[in-house]
């Protein structure tokens, strides 16, 4: 018994190992793929015949000091952060008191007007982008970052609504009851008792809606046209790009600067996502 | 006594009511506003004339409808899109599913290996797309190089991946999977801590299988997080252009070209407004019955 057990076991371990190695190879090697880019002379990169896996000529900081010094590729970090901040901020005032009054307040419509808010949500942009140019520029609003920091909350609100309408259900109802009885309003209650139990679900929400405000592609695309006022997702891949010429040194190192910052504060954070996201969804 | 308490308890529900309105209302009216009036202006540019830099327009009933059936672009993006979604759903299912086994224990490097492995959906889609438009260059390619390397192809012979219909569709796919392997595998991971241990354990006392307890106790525990899973998978492929134009821009002759991307290739760059809105209303009722199925099948597990 004990016999048949050790190598099964020992199988099962090396299968897990393949699994992993494998997927991690095929998930991460883009990024690897970007770094090595990043650093390798334009003679190495457009030569054919030569290994790419090796620095054929000696590493260069070039395409490092031509996206700092020549692009506005720190411009277009600057707004993504401006953009996002804002996002966040909109999103937590307007979807965090709604969240709570759905799951407390409202009772049997609570449910009701939970789910029409999550179906809201499945409206992608790709089937308002045509309107809501028309609506930008009705606001003055065209080639405006603004118009992103206006349009953006109707996507995160929505989702961010459906999380923590799960997260608040979870809170036992007795916790506010026992602050009202000690004198605290329903929204005193709500403030200083259920916002910082909540505050895994919330942060939640902050990551959520910064990610999705870093990932949108189509309004960005859609609603802003000068050089400046580009998010980092759109200028990189549209605006160092000139005609048909890619700087693909600067390319690669544009893409691997802007994605790994944003995926490491990810990575933190991502325990109480999950849990965030399982009491959201399974209960 | 008694009563002054009860009658004060009243008194906090009405008013509770009012402050439930007040923390409502801001959310309501952002969505009826920025959601349900853009929807309302699709549906009426689909049956207008409007174009980009007209400022007026009127309505034309079905032309826009009757033209768009007719072109071969159109249904060529149809089927691309279904084709899409089906096979980039079907594959990320499998693989996130066998992923998130590997990760459910702890292991030394675990929080490495998990870091690495989320990048591609942390990471802004259109940067990781660029990066695979690199890796899939029509000349520089890192796979074209091992393919030549190990005698595949003789240099220079090598397929343009991004160059040929089906390989075009392939790599769009690839990408897609790429990108919601890693969030697939967080959700089923959070499925996985969220299922009980007890039940499993109890059935596998009781004499259940591997493949009983597999497909009687766990696959039905795991439906609702599923459903989660396929549900976004869904909709963030069907509704998604930028993997397409940023890779492909829908060519080689419309070969990857989708509903989105056809969408904003009329209604923003060939400034026929009425078009694009009346293309991407065809997102509108898959959309719908995938939302609604979903929901049925969570609110199913949800009762039993």
């Amino acid at each position: 018994m004990s016999g048949s057990g050790a190598p099964r076991k020992i199988a099962a371990r090396i299968g897990k190992f393949l699994v992993l190695a494998f997927f991690t190879v095929l998930l991460a090697f883009p990024f690897f793929w970007m770094l090595v880019a990043s650093f390798k002379q334009n003679l190495d990169l457009y030569t054919v015949e030569n290994n790419p896996f090796k620095f054929n000529l000696p590493p260069t900081l070039d395409h490092i000091r031509f996206l700092f010094g020549h692009t506005r590729f720190v411009r277009w970090l600057g707004n993504t952060a401006f953009v996002g901040g804002i996002v966040v901020l909109i999103t937590l005032l307007v979807a965090v008191p709604a969240a709570y009054a759905l799951a407390r307040l409202t009772g049997r419509w609570g449910q009701r007007l939970g789910i029409a808010i999550f179906l809201t949500y499945l409206i992608p942009p790709t089937l308002l982008f045509i309107p809501l140019s028309r609506v930008v520029a009705l606001l003055g609003l065209q080639d405006s970052l603004f118009s992103l920091v206006v349009v953006y909350p109707s996507m995160t609100i929505p989702f961010s609504i459906w999380l923590l309408m799960g997260f608040f259900k979870s809170i036992p109802k007795e916790l506010e009851d026992a602050a009202m009885v000690d004198g605290l309003t329903r929204f005193g209650a709500f403030l200083r008792m259920v916002v910082p139990i909540s505050l895994s679900g919330i942060l939640t929400v902050v990551i959520f809606s910064f990610t999705l405000v870093t990932q949108e592609f189509v309004y960005a695309l859609t609603f802003i046209s000068p050089e400046a006022n580009q998010m980092v997702g759109v200028g990189v891949p549209i605006f160092l790009v000139r005609g048909d010429v890619y700087y693909w040194g600067a390319l690669m190192a544009a893409c691997l600067v802007a994605s790994l910052p944003i995926g490491f504060i990810y990575n933190l954070f991502l325990d109480r996502f999950i849990a965030g996201f399982t009491v959201g969804s399974v209960k | 006594m008694a009563l002054s308490a009860s009658r004060r308890r009243q008194g906090g529900a009405a008013s509770g009511t009012a402050l439930g309105i007040a923390m409502f209302a801001p959310a309501v009216l952002y969505i009826v506003l920025l959601i349900g009036v853009p929807f309302v202006l699709a549906v009426l540019y689909a049956f207008s004339d409007a174009r980009i830099g007209a400022s007026g327009f009127r309505l034309v009933g079905l032309e826009n409808f009757r033209s768009i059936l007719q072109s071969p672009s159109f249904h060529k993006a149809l089927k691309n899109s279904i084709v899409f979604t089906l096979c980039a759903q079907v594959i990320v299912i499998v693989c996130s599913n066998i992923l998130s086994i590997a990760l459910e224990k702890p292991f030394r490097g675990r929080g490495l290996v998990r870091f690495l492995i989320l990048l591609p959906w942390v990471a802004p889609v259109s940067l990781g797309t660029i990066g695979w438009k690199w890796i899939l260059d029509s000349i520089y390619s890192v796979i074209t190089w091992v393919l030549v390397a190990l005698h595949v192809y003789k240099p220079y012979n090598a397929p343009m991946w991004l160059g040929e219909p089906h390989l075009a569709m392939a790599s769009v796919i690839l990408v897609h999977c790429w990108r919601l392997i890693p969030f697939s595998t967080v959700i089923m991971l959070a499925g996985r801590s969220a299922i009980s241990k007890e039940i499993p354990e109890a059935a596998a006392i009781d004499g259940a299988g591997f493949w009983r307890t597999t497909f009687q106790i766990n696959l039905p525990m795991m439906t609702p997080i599923l459903s989660v899973a396929v549900l976004f998978g869904i909709i963030f492929t069907f509704t998604d252009m930028t993997v397409v134009y940023i890779l492909t821009a829908g060519g080689p002759f419309d070969s990857t070209q989708t509903l989105p991307s056809l969408a904003f290739a009329t209604g923003i760059a060939g400034s026929d407004l009425a078009a694009g809105a009346a293309i991407s209303l065809f997102l509108v009722p898959v959309l719908v019955l995938v939302a609604y199925f979903m929901l049925r099948i969570a609110h199913r597990a949800e009762v039993v």
